[in-house]
């Protein structure tokens, strides 16, 4: 039922009353949300409001403490370990810093999740592995070692590696964070390229509105534990509510104050004197 | 003193469910074990990892407590006029003690905490969780080779500092304070028996296996920041120590 009800809402992942306490705060306090099949759907929201944890909630890294979420139809916290292993193996991820192996080169890091999980002749690897280095443009730096790439280069080896598996679902975590705007503007590029070529769905996790808002087909806006806004991003970015227009118009003071909660300032200059 | 009593019996506790969490993880990599040895290329590299570069310090630390060794052994034997045992004192002590016990702190303190530390930075940027993201369990497929290439390479590490020990001893007790050659072998091989060889690979064998498994719990769980880097790596070097010292002397007196 949950299976059909998943497909029928178009949705490729279906959050339905999540709740999620960690270090003493509700991180998700009944959040409703989902991510349509075939776009690109950004998450977005402050530092700590939980941007990760939803996509380590969405990956089965940890479980939620009270709703669900779905992932085709699959409830991703009832999945056995062989069961959420097979799941994963329908999504590809990209870290925040890359995550490559560092003791592998270019090469072997995106032969990596094929030499694990198949038995393919070395022929066929090498050419899915030039396949998916010359989609991100990096062909030529397959046997370099990760050490020895940029930022904006190691974002794109860990997206070809990421999508070496021809997944259907692409988890971004904070793709542009430490990039030059000339890597951002590729990345960002690779992002929609992928997603409409590949046929797959996007998450990005990002706190860049300007980036996400030019490649998003809808996105979500998260603060203190709750959805404030959904949609496209237009039509989030012309919202009324005081925290959401703070957050999309980059306005350092606001809902979000300025200050982190202090005692009265007068009153704690004379006790120090 | 109620205070002291309850912190006493939370070390207590703490202590306790470490040990516990150690041995479901023992547990654990013994019972991956015979899958590991199948992709045994990734052990060899791992042996080299460990093993190969640990060679230098190895071998140097060998010949330096030879030395010692056929100094302090020479001046002690000297006084009862039996210099002639020396080989067989030399060789006793390496191949029974000094041999395992040695190596053993020495591969803590260079492949342990180069394996701990590895482990963590792989935590700490994200590589772990990358390698489950990809649908590979990482206890499978980068703790277990680089457990097995460690204790594969102890026993062999321990050896090979036994002979150099043995090397050091000569050249100290023959060549620099006149023991008769043709003695010192003679004696050496009519003394020592396979069971005190054997003594010795039991221990660096057992010594491997602890000495690897505190390095890959330590790094493997490790909190994912600098700090909780640094943290593993000390105390993989610390339990590590500690445990090989307490291992020697239980074995010592089980095998005597």
């Amino acid at each position: 039922m949950a299976a059909e009800a998943s497909r029928d809402s178009g949705a490729i992942v279906r959050v339905r009353g999540l709740r999620y306490r960690a270090g003493g705060r509700d991180i998700f306090a009944g959040v409703d949300l989902d991510f349509p099949r075939g776009a690109v759907t950004a998450v977005m929201g402050p530092s700590g409001s939980g941007k990760t944890t939803l996509l380590r909630l969405v990956t089965g890294q940890v479980r939620p403490d009270a709703g669900k979420v779905e992932f085709d139809g699959q409830d991703v916290a009832e999945l056995s370990r062989e069961a959420l292993y097979r799941m994963r193996r329908r999504m590809g991820m990209l870290f925040q810093n890359g995550a490559l192996l560092t003791d592998l080169d270019v090469y072997e890091n995106i032969a990596f999740p094929l030499r694990e999980h198949t038995r393919l002749p070395e022929r066929l690897v090498r050419h899915l592995v030039l396949t998916k280095l010359q989609a991100v443009g990096l062909r030529g730096a397959a046997r370099l070692m990760p050490a020895e790439l940029s930022g904006g280069m190691g974002r794109r080896v860990a997206l070809a590696r990421a999508i070496v598996m021809d997944p259907e679902l692409l988890i971004y975590d904070e793709p542009f964070v430490g990039l030059d705007p000339i890597s951002m503007g590729v990345v960002l590029r690779l992002i929609r390229r992928l997603n409409d070529t590949l046929g797959v769905s996007s998450i990005v996790v990002s706190h860049d509105v300007r980036e996400i808002t030019a490649v998003a087909d809808h996105c979500h806006l998260l603060s203190g534990g709750l959805i404030v806004a959904s949609g496209p991003p237009a039509e989030v970015a012309a919202s009324s509510r005081e925290d959401v227009r703070q957050f999309m118009h980059g306005l350092p003071d606001g809902p979000v104050p300025f200050h982190y909660p202090a005692p009265d300032y007068a009153d704690q200059a004379r006790k120090v004197g | 003193m109620a205070g002291a009593i309850r912190e006493l019996r939370s070390s207590f506790e703490d202590a306790i469910g470490a040990l516990g969490r150690y041995a479901l993880f023992a547990g654990r990599l013994a019972a991956e074990t015979p899958r590991a040895l199948l992709r045994f290329r990734l052990v060899v590299e791992q042996v080299h990892n460990a093993g190969a570069l640990s060679l230098v310090i190895i071998m140097l630390s060998g010949l330096f407590v030879g030395m010692v060794l056929g100094l302090q052994g020479y001046d002690l034997l000297e006084r009862f006029g039996s210099e002639e045992s020396l080989g067989t004192a030399a060789a006793l002590g390496l191949l029974k003690e000094l041999g395992p016990v040695i190596t053993a702190l020495l591969f803590a303190g260079r492949a342990g905490t180069a394996l701990a530390s590895e482990l963590g930075l792989m935590r700490a940027t994200d590589q772990i969780a990358a390698i489950e993201m990809m649908a590979v369990d990482p206890v499978r497929r980068v703790v277990m080779p680089r457990f097995l290439g460690g204790v594969i390479a102890m026993p062999l590490l321990a050896a090979i500092f036994s002979m150099i020990g043995l090397y050091g001893a000569q050249l100290v007790g023959v060549q620099l304070m006149g023991v008769d050659q043709g003695q010192f072998w003679s004696q050496m091989r009519g003394a020592v028996e396979l069971g005190d060889v054997m003594e010795g690979v039991l221990k660096s064998g057992v010594f491997g296996v602890a000495c690897s498994l505190v390095a890959v719990y330590e790094g493997y769980h490790s909190q994912p920041t600098a700090e909780g880097v640094g943290r593993a790596t000390t105390r993989t070097v610390v339990i590590s120590s500690v445990s090989v010292l307490l291992l020697d002397y239980m074995l010592t007196a089980v095998m005597l």
